[in-house]
């Protein structure tokens, strides 16, 4: 490909964590590889749609700071999801950027992505196809195994994001919203209920636990109450999925993330329920949470809820 | 073979296979995994087969528990269904450098290192599973005077490529993760690779392995 032809952007800046994700390689967990894939599945999907991407296409994900972007190539659109502030920068002057709406961008423009706003995730996108290749059907990087594009590494400063093919026929397009926040996370009781004591088992629900900084793309780790272990602090490893809460031998909670190790031996005290996964990945270290027990049948029935909300706000894009 | 099968979750079926771990048991799970691989059932998005569990994790949007569990309870295994076998053979160097905690392993077995180092590399060992990071396999068993705890506190780094054991398991970590096995030594090969896409692990869930002792010339040789 002859320069001149190329699109591209060049990273001033790599942020933290910057990755490209879409929604995951399946059927893997047999030989210790996870899902991966965009942690907030929502904003994934409505950044696509408000591109009109194909569903499953490759996007870029940034966790706390984004990355500052140059772009070189013909005129594109390009839009970012989440609570995220950041600034476009063109010859015309600085424009601060919403979240949910579409902006043009023309040779030599850049998008400098401050920070995400209380939330951890966000996602850049633009109408077109990033150059990615692909591992066992999927661009998602994983940087603990080191599968992916890049190497399976995270972005760093200097690289140069291929852009394949633009969208013409692209309309500017904008939804909007403001995210959904949550005060509780429900979760399904887990298959080791019963090795906590009855007073850890009602401290579990009644008390808060504060997300600390040991938190990333594979798991989040709690502090707060100890949770008293009266059986075994260990079971026999077995498969470990999204959302399972484990018990460690030192009494605290800790969620397995989208990167998590396929199989694990602490005890699960619950799960996560499907539908609050998204809102679970964007809480902060240093907030708390606070864990509210459902049954079976109302989380699959609340994950029904959830599918209708965002195919809702998809409906709602113009 | 199932005795019984729960929910993990909202989105996965947790299958319980007996509460022992034993290569009989084992071997069903291992049946079953692949006969469900090969059945091949829409919605299905994952299988994890472990000592004597099989973890079923299916998309939402086309499965529910019950539903899903009538199916899976209706599957139907021929008892001589043979499992796939391989030996193979994974040298291993002990140096100091990579046995990190042979001191530890001596104090709590009682046993001199060259005594505990004879006995590891005396037996082939069963691969029940492979997981937790991409390629790791759980292999077993243990002579009975060789079985210890994890360390109480895991380290935040295992290096890529050590060979540790706990309980009556041994594994290798393909990946440098953290981890609280107590390590004998390090293997230069490569377990697991990424750029083999259709068979990365180097060893599948049934097979056995044999390790040899290398010396660090040795080690140093293959890794060049």
């Amino acid at each position: 490909m002859k320069s001149k032809d190329r699109n591209y952007f060049k990273i001033l800046r790599a942020g933290i964590n910057t990755t490209y994700q879409d929604l995951g390689r399946n059927n893997l967990y047999h030989i210790g590889i996870p899902f991966s894939g965009a942690m907030d599945k929502r904003n994934f999907q409505l950044l696509n749609s408000l591109l009109q991407n194909d569903y499953n296409s490759p996007v870029i994900e940034f966790a706390y700071q984004g990355p500052h972007l140059k772009y070189f190539g013909k005129d594109i659109f390009f839009c970012i999801t989440g609570n995220v502030s950041f600034k476009i920068i063109t010859k015309e002057g600085v424009i601060d950027g919403n979240s949910y709406q579409c902006y043009l961008l023309k040779n030599g423009d850049e998008v400098d992505i401050h920070s995400t706003n209380k939330s951890v995730y966000g996602y850049f996108s633009i109408n077109g196809t990033f150059g990615v290749d692909y591992y066992w059907g999927s661009c998602s990087i994983n940087t603990q195994a080191q599968i992916g594009p890049n190497n399976g590494n995270k972005f760093s400063k200097d690289l140069e994001i291929e852009i394949i093919d633009i969208n013409n026929s692209f309309n500017k397009r904008k939804l909007d919203y403001l995210g959904s926040t949550i005060e509780n996370i429900r979760v399904i009781k887990g298959t080791n209920y019963d090795y906590f004591s009855a007073s850890s088992q009602n401290k579990f629900f009644k008390e808060s636990f504060k997300i600390t900084k040991l938190s990333d793309r594979m798991g989040m780790r709690l502090e707060g109450q100890k949770i008293k272990n009266i059986v075994d602090p260990n079971i026999k490893s077995e498969g470990l999925v999204k959302g399972v809460i484990q018990i460690t031998s030192a009494g605290d909670p800790i969620i397995m993330l989208s990167d998590h190790g396929t199989i694990g031996g602490y005890p699960k005290i619950a799960t996560v329920i499907s539908a609050d996964y998204d809102r679970l990945v964007q809480l902060t270290p240093g907030s708390n949470i606070k864990f509210k027990d459902v049954s079976l049948e109302d989380a699959e029935t609340l994950y029904k809820l959830y599918q209708m909300e965002t195919n809702n706000l998809i409906s709602q894009i113009k | 073979m199932i005795k019984n099968i729960l929910n993990l979750g909202d989105a996965a079926l947790y299958c319980d296979f007996g509460s022992d771990v034993n290569q009989e048991i084992n071997s069903n799970v291992i049946k079953y995994f692949y006969h469900i691989k090969k059945l091949n059932l829409k919605g299905i998005t994952n299988l994890t087969p472990s000592y004597n569990k099989l973890i079923i994790s299916y998309d939402l949007n086309i499965h529910s528990f019950l539903s899903l569990k009538k199916k899976i309870e209706n599957i139907e295994i021929k008892e001589n269904n043979k499992l796939e076998k391989n030996l193979i053979e994974i040298p291993v160097c002990c140096d100091n450098i990579f046995a990190l905690d042979i001191k530890r392993v001596e104090n709590k077995l009682k046993l001199k290192s060259e005594i505990i180092l004879e006995k590891f590399f005396s037996k082939n060992y069963f691969c029940y599973m492979t997981g937790f990071v991409a390629g790791m396999p759980f292999l077993g068993d243990l002579d009975q005077e060789m079985r210890l705890k994890r360390l109480e506190t895991p380290r935040v780094k295992v290096p890529k490529g050590s060979v540790g054991i706990t309980e009556q398991f041994c594994n290798i970590y393909t990946f440098e993760t953290p981890g609280g096995w107590n390590i004998l030594g390090n293997t230069p090969q490569n377990i697991f690779d990424t750029s083999n896409q259709s068979n990365p692990n180097l060893v599948n869930p049934g097979d056995t392995i044999k390790f040899y002792r290398i010396t660090l010339d040795q080690y140093n040789e293959i890794k060049r």
